[in-house]
């Protein structure tokens, strides 16, 4: 059987005016039916992107270079557009970070709703409303029918991400691309929203791409994870093994830097000293090598592939490769990085 | 004119010397609006009536959602808003009234680092200009020995040196809340007031500006207001901690006995919603509140959480619980059933 989704070492560019970026380089992941898979990463990482690059939603300066995304075993990267439309919001559907930007503030919430299920479901009037009615319903809204009429800017953000999850999965989508669903949420309203995914995960057996920076979040919801930075996945593991045994200095920087509300010591956080090196003006080699403490002349001249280091468990590092299974370096790793300022 | 329904103030706490700064009953309200004459149709009541001290040479934390008035309670002590009622006592004198001229000198002491790193440094000026333009405002440098503090600043908030004649644009997010904070530290104030210094910046940027404030707290004896809605920081650099709800402190305590043994239902909540960056811990027992906060402008009665709280009885809905007076340092919740 094949993969619900297959990404394919699929590279994106954007034409800018200081000539073309690269934003993911060389990305390879697959998604079973089902399944959710976790992609993290800080800002500029190319976690958004990628999930752009599935939806072919890039703007006009934005394309994909090379590679190849497989939906159901079939290829969507030379889709027509008007192929893409069909796909998109029927058999993936996507939701975004910001609710009050995502829903369209002249049209009420009932034919911003209905409008998709009438395209991909070809339910007319009484009966579009009905299923519309339902969805709302299903994600936890009180008084359905009165919001169907109500305009977005009368609902709370906790509410608007609500209905955005409505609209995505009225068409029973295959996969759900949720790009930072609750960040701009406040903490009791993101637990709701969790909850509800998780729900809705079950009832219909949805696969999630669920893009976050929150660890935390990763932590609750994903299956399997990918960890990006600058453009490139460095760490790919079952949820379980990346939060236990992270292999690449970076994932653990990052685990390192989460103030844990069950710690109780003192130290300072182990914090990654600099900063992720701009787009255009990436330094040869590992593209981390500027920041990790375990970096060598090999890692600043050779660029390390992805390497299945265990089962299911890919790490793009050279000084991960040479000691497998092996704790040891990572420990040090803690302990130079902890107090790092610049 | 709103008048000021201010509570008598009672005795006044004894003044111990390691009080800084004391907020007592203090209240802002926002006039909302309408009508073709701009009459006032009734008030957001952003702060609405909290007491506390803030302890020399702590960080008192102080969490909660959008709205609930920690910023506004941030923006009140530095007089950046005006209060409704209630006081702010600073070193034991009450300055809830100050006028400008006096309130001035008062500002070298008390600073504030912002949000938002982008929008809080002037794209059009250098760092050095940045990081000179208060000591020069008040008098507490000449352009020629500026330059030396300038050095100095940087120094101790990790930015090169050879980086002073940069303009803020050419700086990550990070770098400009590293600038933020040099600025604040330029009058060498007592007080500073960190009004989620870290929530726009990346998870390993944001442990790299704790462990600063941390140190520069521990090097320079500063006292800290942290307003945050990220537990994770909070709980890192405070001594104690505040959770507000509403515009009001629903609970108060140390860092460890708000972590460890939270009272009020709200707090327990807080900390539950909180996804915990551990897989194995995602089957745990959850409390998960339904419904939105209600809106400051018509709080609910009673109890202000009553209308989410899973643990209600009929007593929430009438009587407003009160936290317990505060100047007996303990911990304490306003909760009729707190645990």
């Amino acid at each position: 059987m094949n993969d619900l989704l297959e990404v394919d070492g699929i590279e994106t560019v954007f034409r800018t005016e200081r000539g073309e970026v690269t934003s993911v380089d060389g990305v390879s992941f697959r998604l079973k039916a089902g399944e959710t898979l976790g992609i993290v990463g800080e800002s500029g990482c190319g976690k958004s992107v990628t999930s752009l690059s599935i939806m072919r939603l890039l703007g006009k300066n934005g394309s994909i270079r090379k590679g190849e995304i497989r939906l159901n075993g079939r290829s969507i990267t030379g889709l027509a557009e008007s192929a893409m439309r069909r796909i998109r919001g029927s058999e993936v559907s996507m939701i975004f970070q910001d609710p009050m930007t995502s829903l369209n503030p002249v049209y009420t919430i009932g034919s911003q709703l209905t409008e998709s299920i009438a395209l991909h479901l070809k339910l007319k009037g009484k009966e579009a409303r009905k299923h519309a009615v339902d969805m709302l319903r299903k994600v936890g809204i009180s008084r359905p029918e009165e919001i169907m009429n109500e305009y977005p800017h009368k609902l709370s953000g906790g509410m608007r991400q609500r209905v955005m999850i409505a609209i995505a999965l009225s068409c029973k989508p295959k996969l759900l691309i949720a790009d930072e669903p609750t960040t701009a949420l406040d903490v009791t309203i993101q637990a709701q929203i969790l909850d509800l995914m998780k729900k809705l995960r079950e009832e219909t057996g949805t696969a999630i791409m669920l893009i976050t920076h929150d660890l935390g979040v990763v932590a609750e919801m994903a299956d399997r994870v990918i960890v990006m930075y600058a453009g490139q996945v460095v760490e790919e593991a079952d949820v379980f093994t990346l939060f236990d045994k992270p292999l690449h200095p970076y994932t653990i920087g990052l685990m390192g830097s989460i103030p844990h509300l069950d710690a109780d010591d003192e130290e300072a956080l182990s914090s990654i000293p600099g900063t992720v090196p701009p787009l255009q003006n990436m330094p040869p080699g590992c593209r981390f090598h500027t920041r990790c403490p375990l970096a060598n002349e090999k890692c600043a001249a050779e660029r390390p592939p992805l390497m299945e280091l265990a089962p299911g468990h890919q790490v793009r590092c050279w000084a991960a490769q040479s000691d497998i299974g092996s704790a040891a370096p990572y420990a040090a790793l803690n302990l130079e990085t902890r107090g790092a300022t610049t | 004119m709103i008048e000021f329904d201010e509570l008598p103030i009672k005795a006044p706490l004894p003044e111990t010397a390691s009080t800084l700064l004391q907020l007592d009953n203090l209240k802002t309200y926002y006039p909302i609006r309408k009508g073709l004459l701009a009459r006032t149709k009734g008030y957001v009541k952003a702060v609405d009536g909290v007491s506390l001290d803030i302890r020399e040479g702590e960080t008192l934390g102080l969490v909660g959602e959008s709205g609930c008035g920690k910023s506004t309670i941030g923006r009140t002590i530095l007089r950046l808003e005006e209060s409704t009622g209630g006081a702010i006592r600073y070193r034991g004198e009450n300055i809830t009234s100050y006028p400008i001229a006096k309130m001035r000198p008062l500002r070298t002491e008390m600073q504030m680092i912002f949000q938002d790193p982008f929008s809080s440094l002037n794209p059009w000026m250098r760092v050095k200009d940045i990081l000179k333009e208060p000591m020069l405002a008040h008098g507490k440098a000449t352009n020629a020995t500026a330059e030396a503090e300038v050095d100095r600043l940087l120094d101790a908030v990790g930015i090169p040196r050879s980086y002073k004649d940069r303009f803020a644009h050419e700086f990550s997010g990070g770098q400009r809340q590293r600038i933020g904070i040099a600025r604040a530290l330029s009058l060498n104030p007592k007080f500073i007031v960190c009004d989620e210094p870290v929530s726009a910046l990346d998870v390993s940027i944001q442990a790299q500006v704790l462990n600063l404030l941390k140190e520069l707290q521990k090097e320079l004896g500063l006292t800290y207001l942290f307003i945050a809605h990220g537990l994770g920081a909070v709980k890192y650099i405070s001594t104690r901690i505040a959770v507000m709800y509403l515009g009001k402190v629903v609970e108060i305590g140390t860092r460890d006995e708000i972590f460890r043994s939270p009272k009020h239902p709200y707090t327990r909540v807080l900390l539950n919603a909180y996804p915990v960056p551990n897989p194995h811990l995602r089957g745990r027992e959850k409390i998960v509140v339904q419904g939105d906060v209600p809106s400051p402008a018509n709080p609910p009665s009673g109890c202000r959480f009553h209308t989410r709280c899973p643990f209600v009885q009929e007593r929430c809905r009438v009587e407003e619980p009160m936290l317990a007076a505060e100047g007996s340092g303990g911990h304490a919740a306003a909760c009729h059933f707190a645990l």
